[in-house]
């Protein structure tokens, strides 16, 4: 299936997804034969429009919404600024409401955006609290609120530690304060149903290379009513939300791809679930100073993610590709420059200890023999990281 | 060959990415690394060895070679044993080298332990300098075939088995040679230009750089000449080599040229040109390239800093670490700090660390 690499384990469906081929095939006519533009008046234009709209009606009907409810964006990225910078400045606008709650533990999509609104727009951000598994306290979030608050955004499945947040108890306090509740689904989508999302949350932001879709296109459920103002002006497409001409092959393959993933997808969820346990009961049996982070059980059921004493995290993502695994890390940076990964530290992991981290995510080509091939190598790669650092020290 | 796996040191320049075009074109199993040095907080972007720029053209090269590349963290690394070395250099009054202890203790020891955990068995730099099996055993170290670029120098200070696993592919060219290579290979590499500055200064004096982060090592003090007579003040002893002349702010009739430093004192000793006439020099530290001298006293040619001439001289050991060098002529400039290295013809013999310059004439009359 990939082509660089034949020989080569995947264990990185969390970074990204090859796209499936059912996917490319309902792409493909509408980079050539039906290329034309939706917003026009001839028949090119119906047809592209038609597209657009099939697959708006798809995602609409898988999430149990109505279709003027999904804005298609450029990516997962655009839409969490899009639902956060949109709803924030909107709501300051016309209620003065300036505080913004996130959890600690959020895509930088989500944080970073929100610090740049604190930093220079004039709102105040403020943190919900996370338990050591990096689950939000919903007790804390209804402690804090008010009617101050512009928007309330938590991550629905994590990205680096797998945690499953309570976003329905999340989202009915929020709703008793009528204050907007952002849901970032970018990694849930592909392992959760999400049919009634809008019972409990008024955006939820979406990403479709994380479920066998084309990178460079996404989508941002806007429950009816909810105040927002449109960060991409222009032409007016997307209901005014989201100028610009909409990448038609792109949507209508995401749409293809979302419709896989909630319905053939989660019928393959126990075999995930499998091999997710099978990789975590092996790293805790086999290496020692390993821990798990994140819930053992409220986890994505493709998510296994450690952190590993005296090991550094970026060395052993280097020795697994040499050995032929390609997985990541929280603080995982190409530069030889890591980070401690800020989740990591807000759940009371000492930095040294976050720069030990690893995760692995398996998807819908993984197979068994892959994942005992790989739990036969870890402890391995760990252990001569351990012993190359002991020897670099004594020297 | 076919399975001998090697690790190419990267830096985005011509001469390591034509290494690493010669190795895979002769069959190895290649991939590249680079080490991200330290670089002085906010000066990231100008550190020469390990800029953004420069890992961004390593990585396109290594997808066009189609190798795997890495960045390895040495950061830490890199402070602790070079940076700091640096600084206790110039506390200590001597001019170093730390690109010297870089290759041995960064290059040649933290990343080949990290290369050979990838699976390496051997690791290569495009260093101009040959390697040669002399017997079944040693590996000999020469210059490189271009005499101009020959860096065989700064590889003096690695040790017989680091040698043995070192490949240097561009040694076996001249700089125009590998030039053309890197067209005929097509790699994007631009015409960068060498530099000979450190690569933590980020392209700034080292004075300000230690101001900035060593500001203890500035102790100023009295100027005085060889005669015993003060004629001015100095910033610290760190700001001033052997042989400069200019920057002293002396008003004297005569140019007077530092000749030498007496840090218990905080002293800057000056004197004239012809006090700058030294007749040999103590060398300790002595590396040497297949593990013994050839003799307890043999004659070469010296180089007493990189980009020095090669001068004749004798020899003498004196015990396991050091070596008394004399030169058959006069020498100027004999750095403490610096290194001397001992060549025969095309072949390093080894090498030291300048402890002591010896005036020419106290030599003459021992």
């Amino acid at each position: 299936m990939m082509n660089a690499s034949l020989d080569k384990i995947y264990f990185d469906y969390a970074a990204t997804t090859p796209v499936d081929d059912r996917v490319v095939e309902a792409m493909l006519p509408y980079f050539t034969r039906q290329f034309g533009n939706p917003s026009s008046v001839h028949i090119f234009g119906q047809e592209a429009e038609a597209a657009l709209e099939g697959a708006r009606e798809t995602i609409a009907r898988l999430l149990g919404v109505s279709s003027s409810e999904i804005v298609f964006t450029g990516c997962g990225t655009e839409s969490d600024n899009l639902a956060l910078r949109g709803v924030a400045f909107e709501r300051k606008l016309r209620y003065g409401a300036d505080r913004i709650l996130i959890s600690p533990v959020e895509h930088h999509a989500v944080s970073h955006t929100a610090r740049q609104l604190a930093d220079h727009f004039g709102f105040r951000l403020e943190f919900l609290r996370v338990d050591s598994f990096g689950m939000v306290d919903p007790d804390y979030l209804q402690k804090i609120i008010d009617r101050d608050v512009a928007i309330v955004s938590v991550i629905h499945g994590n990205n680096e530690i797998g945690t499953i947040n309570p976003v329905a108890e999340l989202g009915q306090i929020c709703r008793n304060y009528q204050v907007p509740f952002h849901v970032d689904a970018v990694q849930s989508a592909a392992h959760l149903p999400l049919k009634g999302l809008e019972d409990w949350c008024d955006l939820a932001a979406f990403g479709a290379h994380k479920f066998y879709g084309p990178k460079g296109v996404g989508a941002l459920f806007i429950r009816k009513g909810t105040p927002i103002l449109p960060m991409l002006t222009g032409g007016g497409q997307e209901n005014g939300i989201r100028s610009g001409t909409q990448n038609v092959p792109y949507i209508v393959g995401m749409a293809k791809a979302f419709e896989l993933a909630q319905t053939e997808g989660l019928k393959i969820h126990a075999s995930l679930i499998q091999f997710r346990d099978r990789i975590i009961s092996s790293v805790q049996d086999n290496i020692k100073g390993s821990h798990l982070t994140g819930h053992p059980t409220l986890r994505l059921a493709n998510h296994a993610s450690f952190v590993f004493e005296g090991v550094d995290g970026n060395q052993l993502l280097i020795l697994l590709d040499a050995a032929g695994f390609a997985c990541s890390s929280g603080s995982a940076c190409k530069t030889g420059d890591p980070k401690p990964s800020e989740v990591l530290l807000a759940m009371g992991i000492s930095p040294p200890l976050a720069l030990g981290s690893l995760r692995v995510t398996v998807g819908k080509y993984t197979t068994q023999e892959d994942v005992e091939k790989f739990v036969s190598v870890l402890p391995l790669l760990v252990h001569k990281i351990r012993k190359m650092s002991l020897e670099l020290k004594g020297r | 060959m076919k399975d001998v796996k090697v690790a190419i040191a990267m830096s985005g320049g011509v001469d390591s990415s034509v290494a690493a075009a010669l190795l895979k074109e002769q069959g190895y199993q290649v991939f590249g690394v680079m080490l991200r040095l330290w670089s002085e907080p906010g000066k990231e972007d100008s550190n020469r060895c390990c800029t953004p720029d420069s890992m961004a053209q390593a990585r396109r090269v290594a997808a066009q070679l189609k190798i795997p590349f890495y960045a390895i963290n040495a950061q830490e690394i890199f402070r602790q044993v070079v940076v700091e070395y640096f600084f206790e250099g110039y506390r200590s009054g001597i001019t170093p080298n730390p690109c010297l202890l870089c290759n041995r203790y960064i290059r040649w020891d933290y990343m080949w332990k990290h290369v050979q955990a990838m699976g390496a068995e051997k690791m290569a730099t495009g260093h101009y300098a040959r390697l040669r099996v002399a017997n079944s055993k040693t590996v000999k170290l020469l210059k490189g075939l271009d005499e101009n670029k020959d860096q065989s120098y700064v590889l003096s200070v690695l040790r017989q088995d680091q040698l043995q696993h070192t490949l240097l592919p561009v040694g076996e060219f001249t700089k125009p040679q590998v030039r053309q290579l890197a067209r005929d290979f097509g790699l994007p590499v631009a015409e960068r230009q060498d530099s000979q500055d450190l690569c933590f200064l980020a392209g700034q004096d080292y004075r300000d750089f230690l101001r900035r982060n060593a500001p203890d090592v500035i102790r100023p003090g009295k100027i005085v000449t060889t005669g015993g007579q003060v004629v001015g003040e100095h910033e610290g002893l760190g700001f001033y080599t052997i042989g400069q002349r200019k920057g002293l702010g002396l008003q004297l009739p005569h140019p007077y040229y530092v000749v030498d430093k007496k840090v218990e004192e905080n002293l800057l000793i000056v004197g004239k040109e012809t006090d700058l006439r030294f007749g040999g020099l103590i060398a300790e530290g002595v590396n040497w390239i297949e593990e013994n001298p050839p003799a307890v006293c043999f004659s070469a040619e010296v180089k007493i800093r990189y980009k020095a001439r090669f001068v004749p001289a004798i020899i003498e050991i004196m015990d396991d670490h050091r070596v008394h060098v004399k030169f058959e002529q006069p020498v100027r400039d004999v750095t403490p700090g610096q290194r001397a290295v001992f060549y025969q013809g095309d072949e390093v013999i080894g090498g030291g660390m300048i402890r002591e310059a010896i005036p020419f004439i106290i030599q003459e009359k021992a």
